[in-house]
């Protein structure tokens, strides 16, 4: 068995999912962890749909199959329904209510899923739906969704919430420290809704 | 730290001197990464294209200095003539040669196989199986390289270059070496009478390198039972993951494969998996040195031959050979269905959506767009793509279907990037042969798609350093176009108009459309008001939304435009209500 705790990252590209799996990683390393993760690179981050893979006390390679992941954060609800299949039984979502609709749709006329219909098509596992944006807001600016969601998360990571909140402050610019670390507490006080 | 970094990381601590490659995905990083160092002593350039590339490395390396080249996978087709023929000369320096494989084509055109490039070539190849180990091999490469006077193929896969893992890294090295070219036309000048020597030599070494790769602990085997697994790259960590104790496992970790020590394993086991991505190239050698062992693999079906492998995918090849493993996978697990896809889009104020847009405007349904490799594939969307083939096909492909017959006006794109890679040549030849079509340039200063690095028409070198940025129209015209035209992609109006210009001439036209990448832009600060939908003026005809922008949406009957607007202003142009205006009324 991997032995190790495995979640994905997922959202729609320029949302700030790569940012997001670096400080898990640095808090990986802040508490001497082994860590492996896999990022969506390329052309895939032009408003694609995208997936980062990461793996606490990782030890092999860092991709995790479907039916395994111990949590998915997603910023888009759409995004949560699309990778729900990679949970395992007991595994958690953590989720952001909005969804970012695919441009796609309106040029093909497709139909996008409603809220509640998503949320019916991930009902029977256990799942955390977080107003990022408001949240965000909030905190000081829109663009701090993505630390709102992972300090919504931290109550399933296997991680020491001091420890992500250093790796924020390390890693995010400069001039944000204060917004992400009040984003970051505010996600932490969603999440326990 | 990323893959891509711990790779760059290693040749510094190997006291690199000279670095080379042409961006592509997933390789670009390692080069990126080096020129941004804050302490740099050695010399790194981004060349037009791989061949340049690698021969520019290959003769620092002739002079004795320790010198890499990054590529992807197809960028080593591109650099293949120096290859094949470098491997005979041998080199003096280090050298090694970086092309990153993409197994699944997460950003690539196809899934070939760099390792049947170093068989081919008679060059070792390392293949690491995670961040830890590409570090590692890194740093040996280039003493490996020098050992054997060979260059060496370090062959990294996505999986590890995106990777992202702990990792334990050496000091930087100290001791750097100044280029002297020494005279040896027995070695550096192949004519047929040096050539057949030098092919001697390098076959010669074959059997020497093969032990020493052994010896040096890339390959190993450790028996554990009458079953075993062969495995190389970042397969082996999928097989380490789940294999149970009593099964043995070979790990190759470089090739050429010494098939004596293979043998001893083989032939000590019953039944061997083969597990590995893309090519069966470890297989095709186990199968030689077999017999009697039952041997299973991507040949008979029981590994994927395409895409890349997972703990899933490995566990499914054990069941199906009947080996037990580590772990369980639900089987039940398939995504959900009928969810709208989300594919990867140009973004807002992109100017390759304005230019395709209004190029169909003109040429129409019938029109037949070639293009190339780059952002701007994405035009698909917009069935302003109709074939990519590989870089630079664009202007070929296009000039071969002007000179077949077909009476369709034939339109093709390509970047500017592409066009300075190997576009300009099927330019020449467009122009000499007297083909009738529009080659429409796209223009947005810099390679986009892999991560904005500079090239010749941005105006600065890799290491940041000011350079003349080329003319393109001169360029054009002095390969013999006389109709080259420059348009804004965000005037709409003159832009319909030129090629209007363009679809009445005869020849090869050339209109370039310029503008910067609307990324690149807005780092550098350029700010444009955006815009807002009158909604009392939008009747909801739904024109806008066909353009294909991520900025404009469709709520209740009416469009309406998010703050992903970057205020390019071509929809206010297309919109024939008169309804898109700027300035924020919010």
């Amino acid at each position: 068995m991997s032995g190790s705790y495995d979640l994905l990252i997922v959202g729609v590209g320029g949302q700030g999912t790569i940012l997001a799996s670096n400080i898990i990683g640095e808090a990986c390393l802040a508490e001497g962890r082994d860590v492996r993760s896999a990022e969506t690179h390329g052309m895939s981050q032009r408003g694609g749909s995208v997936e980062t893979h990461i793996r606490i006390d990782g030890k092999f390679g860092p991709l995790i199959s479907p039916g395994t992941a111990d949590l998915i954060i997603s910023f888009d609800l759409l995004e949560a329904v699309r990778y729900s299949h990679f949970l395992k039984d007991g595994g958690v979502i953590v989720s952001g209510k909005d969804i970012v609709v695919p441009t796609s749709t309106f040029q093909q006329g497709l139909e996008v899923p409603s809220r509640e219909s998503l949320e019916t098509m991930l009902s029977g596992r256990e799942i955390h739906i977080i107003d990022a944006a408001s949240a965000a807001m909030e905190a000081g600016s829109p663009l701090s969704q993505n630390i709102v969601m992972l300090g919504a998360a931290s109550h399933h990571l296997p991680l020491k919430q001091e420890s992500l909140l250093k790796a924020v402050t390390k890693l995010v610019p400069p001039k944000t420290i204060e917004i992400n670390s009040r984003a970051f507490e505010i996600g932490v006080r969603e999440g326990k809704k | 730290m990323l893959g891509n970094e711990a790779i760059a990381h290693a040749c510094v601590e190997a006291d690199l001197d000279f670095a080379s490659g042409y961006p592509g995905t997933p390789s670009s990083e390692v080069v990126d990464t080096l020129r941004r160092q804050d302490v740099r002593d050695f010399y790194i350039e981004w060349s037009v294209n791989e061949k340049v590339a690698f021969e520019n490395a290959l003769g620092a390396a002739w002079t004795g200095v320790r010198s890499l080249v990054t590529m992807k996978h197809v960028g080593l087709n591109v650099a293949a003539d120096p290859l094949m023929t470098s491997s005979y000369t041998g080199v003096k320096g280090g050298f090694v040669i970086l092309s990153a494989d993409d197994p699944y084509a997460h950003s690539s055109q196809n899934e070939q196989d760099s390792r049947l490039y170093a068989h081919f070539a008679r060059i070792p190849c390392l293949d690491p199986a995670g961040v830890q180990e590409a570090h590692d091999m890194m740093a040996a490469a280039f003493p490996l390289s020098e050992e054997f006077g060979l260059p060496v193929l370090f062959r990294p896969t996505t999986r590890v270059c995106h990777s992202k893992s702990d990792v334990e890294l050496g000091e930087p090295g100290q001791g750097h070496r100044k280029g002297n070219f020494e005279k040896d036309p027995k070695q550096y000048v192949v004519i047929p009478a040096h050539t057949r020597v030098l092919h001697k030599k390098l076959n010669e070494k074959q059997d020497a390198l093969a032990k020493r790769l052994v010896e040096l602990g890339y390959n190993t085997y450790e028996i554990r039972g009458k079953t075993g697994i062969v495995t190389s790259g970042i397969a082996s960590e999928y097989v380490k993951e789940i294999v149970p104790d009593d099964v043995s496992v070979a790990k190759i970790g470089a090739y050429p494969i010494d098939e004596e020590w293979l043998a001893g394993f083989v032939s000590k086991h019953e039944t061997v998996l083969v597990v590995e991505e893309c090519a069966p190239v470890v297989e095709e050698v186990v199968r030689q040195v077999a017999f009697g062992t039952t041997i299973y693999g991507k040949k008979d079906g029981y590994v994927p031959y395409e895409g890349e492998l997972d703990p899933a995918s490995t566990a499914a090849a054990f069941e199906k050979a009947g080996i037990l493993y580590n772990g369980s996978f639900p089987a039940d697990s398939s995504s959900v269905e009928g969810l709208p896809p989300r594919p990867p889009i140009l973004c807002a104020g992109c100017g390759h959506r304005a230019t395709f847009y209004a190029m169909k405007k003109v040429f129409g349904k019938k029109g037949i767009y070639p293009s190339d490799i780059g952002c701007y594939t994405l035009g698909l969307q917009l069935g302003a793509v109709d074939t990519t083939i590989c870089m630079g096909a664009s202007i070929t492909v296009g000039s071969g279907i002007a000179n077949s017959g077909e009476e369709n006006p034939v339109v093709c794109t390509i970047g500017d990037s592409t066009f300075l890679h190997t576009g300009v040549q099927g330019l020449i030849n467009a122009a000499y042969n007297n083909a009738n079509m529009t080659v429409v340039i796209l223009d947005n200063r810099i390679t986009a798609m892999t991560g904005h690095q500079p090239n010749p028409n941005t105006g600065v070198t890799a290491m940041g350093d000011p350079s003349p940025s080329i003319s393109l129209e001169a360029l054009c015209r002095s390969c013999g176009v006389s109709f080259v035209e420059i348009i804004d992609p965000y005037d709409y109006v003159a832009m319909v108009e030129t090629f209007r210009k363009a679809k009445e001439a005869q020849g090869v036209r050339v209109v370039i459309s310029r503008q910067p990448c609307v990324i690149d832009a807005r780092r550098r600060g350029i700010k444009r008001k955006s815009y807002f939908v009158d909604t009392d003026a939008c009747t909801g005809c739904g024109i806008c939304v066909k353009f294909g922008c991520p900025a404009i949406e469709f709520i209740d009957g009416k469009a309406s435009i998010n703050a992903l607007c970057s205020g390019c202003g071509v929809c206010a142009e297309i919109c024939p209500q008169g309804a898109i205006r700027s300035e924020v009324k919010r």
